[in-house]
């Protein structure tokens, strides 16, 4: 901390002991139970696919500071931060190549040409999922990992194929509970074992630890809330048999909501800052995630609506601005 | 001679067209999807801007100025149309794969651009050299770009696979985005080099549109009367 004080305009000022850094690192460190939840559930690939994508991403973001002439970085924790978001909207079998080349394109491309931390339009970690997904099309939908399942919630013997949003998507719901409803219903989805992205099984730690950014009031609730309300609500009104028939707990549960909601969406850089801004962002958010699950070509849709609501999110800003009460001068 | 030598070799790096003064995106950004693909490209463009040139050149005292684009466009079409009929003919696999981007060379920057802005106003010889170095330039660029997104997004170059067995090519790079990527990509590289090479001279670094004001294609002070 600086101790020097700005002067930078009239009083009431707010201060804060919040840093960059402390954030990140924050964040960072809340995330990692899932992380090690994946290893034990996926296998300790995962933790190499980790250590690739927070790696190269740090050694790009020193490496792009360098080549543009400005200050390194590195200990804020940002680069680290994208780099494990990549790897945990990854599929746990891929190769060592896409986190690699995906934490390239995210800090070179999605952050620093932009001009860095602050500056990107885009969520770096999601712009580099998209980047992956048509840049490695098979290796992104086809490397899915079937956990087995611990004994306490072992149900009829399954052969999976495909993540449980896919199943559900071509499938049914039918199909959908057959194999992940159970006997223990929807518990082993909750808890974690399941097929899917690296970081995205668990919406109980994710859900922990994103209770304790905003008990920690480092994200507010405005994004998470109006988001997976949002998703709930379509996913009940548009249920596959008529109106009002869905279980918005399949849709809140599966696919990456939850880390979608919690940790991508609230990035400060990407999302609006004012409260009536972030619940509409949210809630456009959910509602894209359902319109591609339910309409479009792919099983998942949070990493794509969060980028196309990443777009109009100074859009969104600009229309909540506070009006102000003189009004403007007038031009001579 | 040192002239003539001099508008050669401006195509090839100072006014390289698609890099340098950004012209001619169209076919750049489209048809590179292989090396074989930008030099057939390169190679049409290479006719039909040393021909448009010369004809240009050769008829640059009767054209009236009031009409002269309805005329560069007609001769550009005429040499284009001739192209395609050598393509049919003689490379037709080429021209299936180029398409809509052959007819299309007609309004290319770079054909109207030259016309308008060198052999309009210079000999034919001078006009000649001058397509021939930008044709060059367009070609080199267009086969660069078209080999490093095939290496890269497809995992061959010139259709032979590239000898490493562990590479995995990343598909994007052969669809439209990755032409936007690699384009933004190699025009940073660009200016980055030659800021570094300014920099090491101690000069300027030349700026990307201060090359098309050359007193070659511009003549405006001859114009005005002010030689």
């Amino acid at each position: 901390m600086s101790p020097r004080l700005w002067k930078v305009g009239v009083a009431p000022h707010v201060r804060d002991n919040a840093t960059v850094a402390g954030i990140m690192w924050t964040v960072f460190a809340v995330l990692l139970p899932q992380l090690f939840l994946s290893a034990y559930v996926f296998g300790p690939r995962v933790l190499a696919l980790a250590g690739v994508g927070v790696g190269t991403s740090m050694l790009a973001e020193a490496a792009m500071q360098r080549l543009l002439g400005k200050p390194v970085s590195l200990s804020d924790g940002s680069a680290a931060l994208t780099g494990l978001l990549l790897v945990y909207v990854l599929p746990p079998g891929v190769s060592l190549v896409l986190p690699f080349w995906g934490a390239i394109f995210a800090i070179c491309i999605g952050k620093q040409l932009f001009g860095g931390l602050g500056f990107n339009f885009f969520n770096p970690a999601l712009i580099a999922r998209a980047f992956l997904a048509v840049g490695f099309p098979v290796a992104m939908t086809t490397t899915w990992i079937m956990p087995e399942l611990p004994a306490f919630l072992a149900g009829p013997d399954a052969v999976a194929s495909a993540t449980p949003l896919a199943l559900l998507k071509h499938s049914g719901l039918a199909a959908y509970l057959a194999q992940y409803g159970g006997p223990h219903g929807l518990w082993a989805s909750f808890l974690g074992f399941k097929p899917g992205s690296v970081g995205e099984t668990s919406p109980l730690l994710l859900g922990l630890g994103g209770l304790y950014l905003l008990w920690r009031r480092i994200i507010s609730w405005h994004i998470p809330v109006a988001m997976i309300a949002s998703t709930a609500l379509l996913a009940w009104v548009f249920g596959p048999e008529g109106l009002f028939t869905g279980q918005p707990l399949v849709h809140v549960l599966s696919g990456g909501l939850i880390l979608g909601a919690f940790f991508m969406a609230t990035d400060y850089v990407t999302s609006p800052s004012q409260p009536l801004a972030k619940l509409v962002f949210g809630a456009g958010c959910g509602a894209l995630t359902m319109l591609i699950r339910l309409k479009g070509g792919y099983p998942e849709g949070v990493c794509y609506a969060i980028l196309l609501m990443n777009c109009v999110s100074p859009v969104l800003e600009d229309w909540v601005r506070p009006r102000r009460f003189a009004p403007p001068l007038k031009k001579d | 001679m040192g002239r003539a030598l001099k508008e050669l070799t401006k195509g090839l790096w100072r006014e390289l067209p698609p890099f340098r003064i950004v012209l001619g995106l169209c076919p750049t950004l489209a048809v590179t999807t292989s090396a074989k693909n930008g030099l057939g490209m390169g190679a049409a463009v290479i006719f039909v801007l040393v021909v448009s040139n010369f004809l240009v050149a050769l008829l640059r005292k009767i054209i009236p100025s009031k009409v002269r684009i309805a005329c560069f466009i007609v001769i550009a079409a005429t040499v284009v149309v001739t192209v395609e009929l050598l393509m049919q003919a003689y490379a037709y696999p080429l021209y299936l794969e180029l398409g809509i981007f052959v007819p299309l060379i007609v309004v290319n920057c770079i054909i109207l651009g030259r016309a308008e802005a060198f052999a309009s106003k210079n000999p034919v010889f001078l006009s000649v050299l001058d397509g021939l170095g930008m044709g060059l330039g367009f070609t080199l660029s267009l086969t660069f770009l078209g080999g490093l997104r095939e290496v890269l997004g497809a995992g061959t170059i010139f259709g032979h696979a590239v000898p490493w067995e562990a590479f995995e090519p990343m598909s994007i790079l052969v669809k439209a985005p990755g032409a936007f990527i690699c384009l933004g990509l190699i025009l940073a590289g660009m200016n980055a080099y030659n800021r570094w090479t300014a920099r090491r001279g101690d000069s300027d670094a030349p700026k990307a549109l201060e090359a098309i004001n050359s007193c070659s294609s511009c003549g405006l002070c001859k114009l005005s009367g002010r030689d």
